[in-house]
């Protein structure tokens, strides 16, 4: 650690830096591959290939009016946008981008990213519950009982992953995965944790709290200007956040041929799952919300808690 | 042969208590004293033998105005009309009402469709009806003073002096727009839960357009709604009555603006009986060609804006981009896209242009690898299943109650196509079969819709291959504007040409009726001529109009989420329901 210890401010910053970039430059590369996906050109005129449409994006959310609402709870209301940034960057932390490049190398790594992402359902309550809107407390109350018991299965198919390797630390996860990427053993635990891992980030086809086409923009239906921003900036980063997570548990994180270095290859794998989220959003409609509720609780939640048994029962044959 | 219906009514109701009127579209029409309306319309629904189990239509007609040879007796007249699919037959019973503000019994005992069209007539005509549920405006503003289709009402902006907003006026009329649950006889509270209301629309994506529904919801169950329309309104069977029998060809297009020339057809089916114009081969099957085309952009619009309402982004794209090239073949034809213009009383507009056949060809080529792959992206798809099916489900009964027509109809198991059981434009000589499903629900409604567009291609492809030479336009006198080719030759043409466009043609006085199978169930109009140059009276059916009626019943019990699966399966345009 000491070696790290030297330029620890800058993997903090250098981390802030590419993370919130990245979530900006999602701005363009998801209208683009949308629009790649449903035969039109989606933004193309700003700079090279519509690349400064996010630099557009970012000037005009910062200028709209910052609009509170009379009828609203104003510091509930300005609080909600900032719980969501916060919790997903916080979750970032503990995430091993490389071999050396982790801004806090906890031993419960784990743990910390659940405890976390956990949070981020404040965000969904407390902003649909202060903006007093009809349609905003519906989204809250969606996003409030779905994210909460996509939480459950979340957990229970990562405790695979550390039956495995013995460990919470995300850095020692990541290197008990040099003979073999988990995503193997582990593939019905990586199924749930991706399709949890969609219903948390709430996008389609989970992307219930705000079903445009019924609730309009659902929690965040009174939001604009940047508050709006956060929540959007917010959507991308826990993308981001849950295809790093995938690569670090199931695809061996930063491991790869030596002849790019880790941290390449652990963003290019990152970006490949960014990649399927989008598609899934080009291409799959809306279950219901009570349907999403009995598809986790009937399905994913028995089939979870047996991926957990056979992985212990496994591990404890394999001891003996 | 069976006693004409005329003859049963007097058997059972005795002898001259009705009195027989000739029309012109040989509907069987019987003049009802009002006091036996209600008897008379309750023996032909339920106790005749093969009743007429459906309202196809209620409105009024102000006869003050109407030369007398063509009168009934009365100040206003109350026009039901009846339909039987035992006997495959319209049935047309009038009613004279007197006075200035007449009332009339209310049937909404007899059918529940009944409720939107009293309201109607009450709204356009302030005839009253006695024992409504809830007598209110529908489609004009509660605040609107006078009644509109009253001839004294004035439909012209010059007759009405200048449009001012005071801000007074715009006070009451946003506090007109609040929605008091009181008023629409709903329960703020019930014993175990306080009720929320949310108010749809009428700016909200799901609605397609300007259309208000107010939901009761218990959590997100919608306990009741209502459905607060009119915003659309444009007044098009006023404008009726001052446009020339040919100038109001382009109002039609606007009426189901999805529907293009199907609009155009219903119109002049009505126009022509009334006229007695047989129409040209070539011009029935160029018109034929057109109506499936717009058949099929229609419903490419609603496959993919429903696939959008549960939540898939992408269908809606591609079916858009195939909608252009409908419209491209449409455009090539019509020069118009989506509101033609295109028919004309006797034929069409123009002839088709040269090679119109191979961009038809390249379609058909085209559009049926395409449909199966939506089939596989949207119909085939779990997720869109689970949205869609054992939602929103009626049973044949109730869908003949409310006046459901054309797919919604047919996905409850009745096999009913106007194109087959009542042809017209020359649909006997087409091939096509009638898609139906059995369960009545979203998904079926969904089933029935992509099966007609695999239909509609097999009768593009018949009109394809035998479209026959001649003229596309009658020679018929009153066919407007006549051929121009003939206007150098004779004197004749000539002067009908100055005349029919100056003026306008006169259509002899009488009535008719059409009833054509448009793209979202029955469509009509009900023309009285007064023998002038622009119609006495136009009345519009929609099929819309009485599909979304139906919404409050069908989605009771349902969540919200189901409320969109409910709307978009419907597939209705807001302009086809206020006209």
């Amino acid at each position: 650690m000491q070696q790290a210890a030297v330029n620890y401010w800058w993997i903090v910053g250098g981390v802030l830096f590419v993370l919130l970039n990245t979530a900006a430059g999602l701005i363009w590369l998801e209208r683009r591959l949308l629009a790649l996906w449903q035969d039109r050109y989606g933004p193309n005129r700003a700079g090279p290939f519509g690349l400064l449409i996010v630099l557009a994006d970012t000037i005009k959310l910062f200028f709209k009016e910052d609009w509170i609402p009379p009828f609203a709870d104003k510091a509930v209301f300005v609080f909600a946008p900032a719980v969501v940034v916060a919790s997903v960057l916080m979750s970032f932390t503990v995430i091993p981008f490389g071999p050396n490049v982790v801004v806090a190398d906890f031993n419960i790594g784990l743990l910390f990213f659940l405890a976390m992402s956990s949070l981020g359902v404040y965000s969904i309550v407390l902003g649909g519950w202060a903006s007093n809107n009809k349609y905003a407390l519906l989204g809250a109350m969606r996003g409030a009982s779905q994210m909460i018991s996509y939480e459950v299965f979340m957990g229970l198919a990562l405790m695979g992953v550390v039956l495995m390797s013995g460990s919470f630390n995300l850095r020692e996860i990541v290197e008990a995965q040099k003979g073999l990427w988990y995503i193997v053993p582990q593939l019905l635990g990586f199924v749930i944790f991706f399709i949890a891992g969609v219903a948390e980030t709430h996008r389609l086809p989970f992307d219930i709290p705000e079903a445009e086409s019924e609730l309009v923009a659902g929690f965040h239906a009174e939001y604009s200007g940047m508050k709006f921003g956060m929540f959007f900036i917010g959507e991308y980063l826990g993308i981001t956040l849950i295809s790093s997570m995938i690569v670090t548990l199931y695809f061996g994180g930063w491991l790869g041929p030596a002849f790019l270095p880790g941290v390449i290859w652990f963003i290019l794998k990152t970006f490949v799952f960014i990649a399927i989220f989008i598609l899934m959003r080009a291409s799959m409609p809306r279950p219901r919300y009570d349907q999403l509720m009995e598809y986790g609780w009937k399905v994913l939640f028995p089939l979870s808690l047996l991926n957990l048994l056979v992985t212990a029962a496994i591990i404890l044959i394999l001891k003996e | 042969m069976p006693p004409s219906i005329f003859q049963t009514l007097c058997s059972r109701f005795g002898e001259n208590i009705f009195h027989e009127q000739l029309t012109r579209d040989e509907t069987p029409t019987v003049w009802t004293p009002q006091g036996k309306l209600v008897a008379v319309l309750e023996y032909l629904r339920s106790e005749a033998e093969q009743p007429y189990r459906m309202l196809y239509d209620l409105t009024a007609i102000d006869e003050r105005a109407l030369k007398s040879q063509y009168n009934g007796t009365g100040d206003f007249t109350l026009v039901y009309h009846l339909f039987s699919f035992e006997r495959n037959a319209f049935i047309r019973i009038k009613t004279a009402l007197r006075g200035e503000y007449p009332t009339a019994p209310s049937i909404t005992d007899l059918w529940p469709s009944a409720n939107w069209y009293e309201r109607e007539v009450y709204d356009m005509f302030g005839i009253r009806f006695e024992g409504h549920p809830l007598l209110k405006r529908i489609l004009m503003p509660v605040t609107w003073e006078g009644y509109p289709l009253r001839k004294e009402h004035p439909a012209r902006a010059t007759e009405m002096g200048p449009f001012r907003l005071f801000d007074e006026k715009e006070d009451r009329e946003q506090q007109a727009l609040q929605f008091k649950p009181e008023e629409w006889g709903l329960q703020r509270h019930s014993d175990d839960a306080d009720f929320m209301f949310l108010n749809i629309g009428p700016q909200h994506p799901g609605t397609h357009g300007v259309l208000r529904i107010i939901l009761q919801l218990d959590g997100e169950d919608i306990v009741d709604a209502v459905p607060d329309i009119g915003f659309h309104h444009r007044g098009a069977e006023k404008m009726g009555e001052r446009q020339s029998w040919h100038t109001y060809i382009p109002y039609t297009d606007r009426i189901d603006y999805l529907g293009g020339v199907n609009n155009n057809l219903a119109y002049l089916l009505a126009v022509e009986k009334l006229a007695g114009i047989g129409v040209p081969e070539r011009a029935e099957v160029i018109r034929v060609m057109l109506c499936e085309l717009f058949r099929i952009a229609s419903h490419l619009v609603w496959y993919g804006t429903f696939a959008q309402d549960v939540g898939q982004l992408s269908p809606v794209f591609y079916m858009f981009t195939d909608r252009e090239r409908v419209f491209e073949i449409i455009e090539a034809v019509c020069g118009g896209r989506m509101h033609p213009n295109w028919f004309r009383i006797g034929g069409v507009a123009q002839d088709l242009p040269n090679g119109w056949d191979k961009l038809v060809r390249d379609f058909l080529n085209y559009f049926p690898k395409k449909l199966k792959e939506y089939d596989k992206m949207v119909m085939r798809n779990g997720l869109f299943k689970a949205r869609t099916v054992g939602i929103g489900v009626f049973t044949q009964e109730e869908a003949i109650d409310w006046g459901v027509t054309g797919p919604g109809l047919r996905a409850c198991g009745m096999e009913w196509d106007m194109r087959k059981k009542r042809p017209y434009s020359g649909y006997q000589h087409f091939e096509f079969d009638i898609p139906v499903a059995q369960n009545g629900d979203c998904y079926d409604r969904a089933a029935v819709r992509v099966n007609e567009m695999w239909q509609s291609l097999r009768i593009i492809e018949q009109c394809l291959n035998n479209m026959p030479a001649g003229s596309y336009k009658s020679d018929h006198p009153l066919a407007t504007p006549p051929l121009k080719q003939f206007t150098m030759q004779d004197i004749e043409t000539l002067i009908h040409h100055f005349l029919n466009v100056s003026w306008g043609p006169v259509i002899p006085g009488g009535e008719a009726m059409s009833c054509i199978e448009a793209t979202k169930g029955w469509n009509g109009y009900y023309l009285t001529s007064d023998g002038n140059t622009s119609p006495y009276r136009v009345r519009v059916r929609t099929p819309s109009f009485a599909h979304m009626q139906m919404v409050p019943y069908i989605s009771r019990g349902y969540t919200v989420a189901d409320l969109l699966s409910i709307l978009g399966a419907m597939d209705y345009v807001l302009a086809d329901i206020d006209r």
